[in-house]
């Protein structure tokens, strides 16, 4: 009897966890660790944060679900792991800190054969002073987080009601930030709103990003081919800001969030402020601050891990400027190089580097959006990991299965107002997610795979894939048949 | 209400002022029933093109 552990319930733990069990046999063990009781389909936080769905409409409790598939479920955060056991007893394993009701701190020893890491990120709202729900601004980074938002949207719609001019400012809240697309949804959804609520003109809308060009994303933009040009995205995002009446101010690091005022500076050296009513601004990410011990409990965490907190696996971390970064560089079996039986996936795995480059204020202060792994790559990731795993416990000498980002393309459905009539969504496909200049010479993708378009369609889309990754996730009869 | 003293500069001063602009016929066929019909199976079908090809890794 085997047992694989799997830190994390998102998109790449639940998924890697699904099919592990899906493939071991009932005699294996698949034991889930999570600190939260609930699976929460994040893409759909959006249209919480606006106020047209409730939290519940986007998550569901996980323990029922695991209990009728036969997987362990635990709910505890993982505090630190052991690869090495400990002194006289060999074999492997985590420790974990209850975050049940009622039994908060109570630790417990979880052994292993296979760990697959999967804890996703930390929401580091502490890297900027002021930031997040606990300081000055908002977020859309969890259904609770989203919830407080909508609340706050219904605040300042009453005060434009009532003739109050309203700043919002939507972006990011700090220069190494990623999932500038959830932003971007977040800010055109709520342009889209506060039409349907009749106040779009009491409304300055303004966006606030890291990304040195609109429609960046953390990936380096992209190139569509579209009406007999090949063209950048930043042509298109600016294009919909420009109809939206949304400005924006890019290249930015916000160095503090006050009340209704936040400080700015931009890789051209200015430093400003910007005066607001209402601002959601994302987080950036670290890892969830996992401890790695060896068998004599001396801490060891700096072999297994890179000092951001996420987990080092098959990638090339050495240091390189921009220019030599190479499609090579990504990690494809995300084992660690240190421990065979421990894999990582999703937002855990350490990137090698950024995709897009990287850039600094003349104070020092980093431009550099991190690169996006959430979503589909996530899934494909955990699914990967799961089936290098079962096939190791039935004697691989390896991992069997690649997934890299290099190698690998994403379908992204990005809401841009939610009505069935009367919204729209940006659709993309881009092929591979990083860039590989050595293969695609030119704009580092194959542009037969790589396009965007905006239109109703999208929106049709973006529903159907909302109530189909639930289902999936709900592991609903046939739900392995849903691709990831 | 936020302090907004420091002025964002008027439109055609601005950024928006060169960034292209769809046409009033182009943001019709963005919510056009027939045309966004078709658009839904095209994207479909590119979408699941590329799930393939990224299973596949080639």
């Amino acid at each position: 009897m085997s047992r694989v552990v799997v830190l994390g319930a998102g998109v790449a733990g639940h998924t890697a966890s699904a099919f592990a069990r899906r493939w071991l046999s009932k005699r294996d063990e698949v034991v889930v660790v999570s600190p939260l009781s609930g699976y929460n389909w994040i893409p759909s936080n959006i249209w919480v944060g606006v106020g047209l769905l409730e939290p519940s409409q986007v998550t569901f409790p996980l323990a029922p679900v695991y209990e009728r598939h036969g997987i362990e479920f635990k709910q505890a955060r993982a505090v630190s792991i052991h690869p090495g056991g400990r002194e006289g007893d060999p074999a492997p394993y985590v420790t974990i800190e209850s975050t049940r009701p009622g039994h908060p701190g109570e630790r417990e020893e979880v052994r292993y054969d296979f760990l697959i890491n999967a804890t996703g990120p930390k929401l580091n709202f502490g890297a900027t002073e002021g930031l997040g729900p606990a300081g000055h601004s908002l977020s859309v980074c969890t259904d609770g987080h989203a919830a407080e938002t909508a609340a706050a949207l219904d605040l300042a719609v009453e005060r434009m009601r009532r003739g109050e001019r309203q700043r919002f400012v939507v972006g990011t809240g700090h220069g190494a930030c990623t999932c500038e697309g959830a932003a971007f949804e977040y800010i055109v959804n709520l342009e889209f709103e506060l039409r349907a609520r009749r106040v779009r003109d009491k409304a300055d809308i303004v966006w606030l990003t890291n990304e040195y060009e609109m429609g960046d994303f953390g990936m380096g933009g992209m190139h569509i081919r579209r009406g007999g040009y090949i063209t950048p995205s930043n042509i298109f995002a600016e294009s919909l800001f420009a109809e939206r009446g949304i400005r924006w101010i890019t290249r930015s690091h916000v160095r503090k969030v006050e009340p209704g005022r936040l400080h700015y500076e931009t890789v051209e050296g200015g430093k400003r402020e910007i005066g607001f009513d209402f601002a959601m601004l994302l987080p950036p990410f670290s890892g969830v601050g996992l401890r790695a011990l060896d068998r004599t409990g001396a801490d060891v965490t700096a072999t297994m891990f890179q000092p951001n907190g996420f987990m080092k696996v098959d990638a090339d971390y050495s240091p390189k400027p921009y220019e030599e970064w190479s499609a090579r560089d990504w990690p494809s079996t995300y084992q660690s190089p240190a421990h065979p039986n421990v894999f990582a996936a999703g937002i855990a795995f350490a990137p090698p580097h950024a995709i897009s480059r990287p850039r600094q204020t003349p104070s020092g202060a980093p431009v550099a959006p991190a690169p996006p792994r959430t979503g589909m790559p996530s899934a494909m990731i955990g699914k990967a990991v799961a089936r290098s795993v079962v096939d190791m416990l039935a004697g691989a000498p390896g991992p069997t299965r690649k997934a890299s980002m290099s190698r690998m393309g994403a379908a992204c459905v990005a809401s841009a107002g939610a009505n069935p009539f009367r919204g729209t969504a940006v659709s993309m496909t881009v092929f591979p997610i990083v860039p590989d200049f050595e293969r695609y010479p030119e704009y580092g993708r194959d542009l037969d795979h790589t396009f965007g378009e905006i239109g109703l369609a999208g929106h049709w889309i973006k529903i159907l894939l909302h109530h189909m990754f639930l289902y999936k996730a709900r592991l609903r009869p046939g739900w392995s048949l849903i691709p990831e | 209400m936020a302090d907004t003293s420091e002025k964002l500069e008027p439109p055609h001063l601005g950024e928006h002022f060169y960034a292209t602009k769809p046409t009033r016929f182009t943001v019709f066929l963005r919510t056009f029933l027939p045309w966004q019909a078709v658009r839904f199976a095209v994207i479909n079908l590119k979408m699941l093109r590329i799930i393939r090809r990224s299973h596949t890794g080639h």
